[in-house]
């Protein structure tokens, strides 16, 4: 379970988030979805600690991410954040075995090597593992940093969006990977763009607006036509299908 | 641009000559003057063609913060002339005399840089212009490194060259070698002034001068080569100025922004003249240092040019 | 990936002999004392310098996330020859240990400089990084010749600052380089964590690592090699440089893997160009480090153009 207390950022006298305080259960998916500048990115990136602790607490599975030594809050959350682009030249390998430092610390044993074929395996990178990165596409590229994340295999994953540069098989491969991380005792939080991701595959909505959190629950309980309407300021129409919300955002409303 | 800049550039000039040839004058009052002369000739020169050889690489170039010794112009120029020396022999070398030495050496480095320079900044365009600031540094580097090794191998004891390819040194030229420089850099400076109009149309950009008729690509390489000219003087008279132009050309830049290129050309080398006789006079005689004024030059200009890489002031 | 190491290694190898056997005094009657006293060392310097060189250069683009900085273009080796001027000013019976701590907090301070230079940069513009460091080393390089110059000491600055050579090591006057050495192997033992710390900031705190302390520790490695490399034989342009571009380019950043290789080929670029430079003019020689000059600057610029084939 991640708690979130009084959290709040300010950046040169603008705020970005306002003071918030929340519960991200533990087990399921969560997605965070709100229009550009909402936070969505400010707050996942304040609960995986590489924003700079402002005020307020973040507790992962009961740790303080402010004073839990990193080395340990590593083990407990991986964080893929959007800026990806790399100086390195590195192997799709060797990037991914990067995931298994907090466990091994550059000494990978056969549990680690385990766990990266395993995070190859996943996102299909197996016929890549020996390229440069740099000799890949976006969508390649970004699969191979959710390998990365994925090999750490941490109780918590917290992914700002993910889906950036993947095409839709791989998009939806993600989500299906994510489901069963999930279905195995795991939890996820996820920002994402696409509403309708979010409609079909988390178990838990946070929707957010400019810094602030404004709903929070089930899909179904958030993804509405009047609540998405005031969310994103343009009127969206909501149907359903299979049982799950289906937002009708890419048409003009009747 | 107003007369009193004008009024108050002349009078800065007369100030800092009258300093340079008047003050502290005692003893043999005549010898005095006329050494002091020929040194005043000398700097006033330098200082003029650095100014205007930067001014017509920044519009060549579409550039604010390059130089053509930034570009490593003069260390072409020094290389020139140790490679010249290598394939004619020290004793061939020295047997030629500094009129034909001199011509020689600046139609080969004004060659060279057009191919070289015209080459760089064909391919610089938009996001490149780092890469090709940092190639004609690197450029600078490799010429002034192989003009260390071509000495080198010529002359292993020549341990002073390494200093006399790194920094300007005021108190070498001989009368001879100012005269041919004059005879040369003058018309130079003369052409540049002439083609000021021109000027102010390349600085639109190769489309808009194309489209308003200008000869672009000529117009580009026959600006290279008075550049070239220009540095060429400057550094066989006394050595490498890094960045100097750099100073003088951004000062002119303030004080009269977006000012044609005939009063901008003007106006750089009154500040130049102003800059290199002032500091040189305060330098020598003020202070009494020992030291040369291009390695003060060098540090003031380089935290300028950092300064303005801070500020994002790249294109 | 053990395949470049080999043929490194025997490159390396043939290099040092031939090292052992060249030089303006022709090796018979004392060949012992001349080997032992001269060559020797002479070889062993120019190994250090040349992988303490390659290896500061590697951790240094890792760190700063940037493939075209090294210390000799930052700045850095202008920083510790300030630090040795002040102190040769100040004290100029200072025992060699304290010239050599001073040079290093010195060098040390100019490279903490440089990288809080860059973070005000625009972001995104990768050239200007190396071209600031340029421009930072010309400005202290002149701050230092001024001073130099003034206080009549401009034969040594320019010792420090320019063509650096192997021609006056001897047993008993090139040791200090072993402590590059051993910031070499320290740099080895902290390899994955530079490494991680080249993936950005961000990623290095998500896996747990103090992005914080490991630059420190690089900036103390690279502080370190430049300072000894400086007071011992002079600074190496472009060896830093070169040597790890070229050897990612076939290996990779997998730093563990590729570092013993960077240093190897770093030590045999050195101890080439040293070789080079005694048998060009023998019996007279050319400093190693005018010979760097040249060679390193056509490979910068290669790599830095050569890029537009790999539509990078």
């Amino acid at each position: 379970m991640i708690e979130v207390t009084d959290l709040s950022f300010t950046v040169g006298g603008a705020q970005i988030l306002a003071p918030t305080t929340l519960t991200l259960p533990a087990g399921q998916i969560t997605a965070l979805i709100g229009p550009n500048g909402a936070g969505k990115s400010t707050l996942s990136r304040l609960i995986a600690r590489v924003e700079t602790p402002p005020p307020g607490t973040v507790r992962v599975n009961g740790r303080d991410v402010a004073t839990t030594p990193g080395g340990l809050l590593a083990r407990e959350l991986a964080f893929l954040g959007q800026h990806t682009g790399l100086a390195s030249r590195l192997r799709v390998r060797d990037l991914v075995a990067f995931g298994r430092w907090p466990h091994c610390h550059g000494r990978p044993g056969p549990a680690d090597h385990a766990a990266i074929a395993r995070a190859l395996a996943e996102f299909e990178l197996e016929p890549l593992a020996q390229r440069f990165l740099d000799t890949l596409s976006g969508g390649q590229a970004q699969r191979a940093h959710l390998a990365m994340a994925a090999a750490q295999e941490t109780p918590w994953l917290i992914l700002d969006e993910p889906l950036n540069n993947l095409d839709l098989a791989h998009a939806r491969g993600l989500m299906v990977h994510l489901a069963r991380l999930r279905d195995a005792g795991g939890s996820v939080l996820i920002v994402l763009h696409d509403l309708n991701f979010a409609a079909a595959w988390a178990d838990h909505v946070v929707a957010m607006k400019a810094g602030a959190v404004v709903a929070t629950g089930r899909p179904e309980a958030v993804l509405t036509g009047p609540l998405l309407s005031a969310l994103y300021d343009t009127e969206i129409e909501v149907t359903v299908h299979g049982g799950r919300p289906l937002v009708l955002h890419h048409l003009a409303p009747a | 641009m107003g007369v009193r800049l004008w009024a108050a550039l002349m009078a800065g000039v007369v100030l800092v000559t009258g300093l340079w040839l008047f003050q502290g004058l005692s003893g043999n009052t005549g010898f005095v003057l006329s050494l002091r002369a020929g040194k005043l000739a000398a700097l006033a020169l330098v200082a003029a063609s650095v100014a205007m050889a930067t001014v017509l690489f920044q519009t060549v170039a579409q550039n604010r913060i390059l130089t053509p010794s930034i570009m490593g112009f003069d260390a072409l120029y020094l290389l020139v002339q140790s490679l010249a020396l290598a394939t004619l022999g020290i004793s061939g070398f020295a047997a030629l005399p500094a009129g034909p030495k001199f011509l020689l050496e600046t139609a080969l480095m004004t060659g060279l840089a057009a191919v070289l320079f015209g080459t760089l900044l064909g391919r610089a365009r938009g996001a490149d212009i780092g890469r090709t600031i940092l190639s004609g540094v690197i450029l600078g580097i490799l010429f002034r490194a192989g003009s260390v090794l071509v000495m080198r191998v010529l002359d292993p004891n020549a341990n002073a060259v390494v200093q006399s390819v790194s920094f300007a040194n005021f108190s070498r030229p001989s009368v001879e070698t100012l005269l041919y420089a004059a005879a040369l850099a003058l018309p130079a400076m003369a052409l540049a002034l002439w083609l000021g109009p021109r000027l102010d149309v390349l600085a639109l950009g190769r489309d808009r001068a194309l489209s308003l008729g200008l000869p672009h690509r000529a117009m580009v390489l026959g600006t290279l080569a008075l550049v070239a000219v220009l540095t060429a003087t400057a550094t066989a008279l006394v050595g490498p100025i890094a960045f100097f132009g750099l100073i003088v050309a951004g000062l002119a830049q303030s004080f009269a922004p977006g000012a044609p290129h005939r009063q901008l050309l003007l106006l750089s080398v009154g500040l130049a003249l102003i800059g290199l006789i002032g500091g040189q006079w305060a330098f020598e005689r003020l202070l009494g240092l020992k030291a040369t004024l291009s390695v003060v030059l060098d540090c003031g200009g380089g935290l300028l040019f950092l300064m303005l890489l801070m500020r994002g002031k790249i294109r | 990936m053990t395949r470049p190491l080999v043929p490194t290694l025997a490159a390396l190898t043939a290099l040092a002999l031939a090292s052992l056997f060249v030089g303006a005094a022709s090796l018979d009657g004392q060949a012992g004392l001349l080997l032992w006293v001269s060559r020797i060392p002479r070889t062993a310097a120019a190994i250090l310098t040349g992988a303490a060189l390659a290896v500061a250069g590697v951790v240094m683009q890792q760190i700063l996330r940037n493939r075209f900085v090294e210390p000799a273009t930052t700045g850095t080796p202008e920083a510790a020859a300030a630090g040795l001027l002040a102190i040769t000013l100040v004290a100029p019976a200072a025992p060699i240990w304290l010239k050599m701590i001073v040079a290093a907090v010195s060098a040390l301070l100019g490279t903490v400089l440089f990288a809080a230079l860059i973070r005000r940069l625009p972001p995104r513009e990768i050239y200007l990084v190396p071209l600031s460091g340029l421009i930072l080393s010309g400005v202290l390089g002149a701050g230092v010749t001024f001073v130099g110059w003034e206080t009549d000491l401009l034969p040594y600055v320019s010792v420090w600052l320019m063509s650096g050579e192997f021609s006056g090591v001897i047993a008993g006057r090139y040791e200090l380089l072993w402590i590059a050495g051993a910031a070499v192997a320290l740099a080895w033992a902290a390899a994955d964590r530079f490494a991680i710390l080249g993936l950005g900031p961000e990623a290095a705190t998500a896996l747990g690592l103090n992005p914080r302390a490991v630059l420190r520790l690089g900036l103390a490695v690279v502080a370190i090699v430049t300072a000894m490399v400086v007071v011992t034989v002079g600074m190496f342009p472009f060896v830093g440089l070169i040597v790890p571009n070229l050897v990612t380019r076939v290996m990779g950043d997998n730093l563990r893997a590729a570092l013993p290789v960077v240093a190897l080929a770093g030590a045999g670029l050195v101890l080439a160009c040293d070789l080079a430079g005694r048998i060009v003019i023998h019996p007279y020689e050319i400093p190693a480090g005018t010979i760097l000059g040249v060679i390193g600057a056509l490979a910068f610029l290669w790599l830095l153009w050569r890029g537009d084939r790999d539509g990078r």
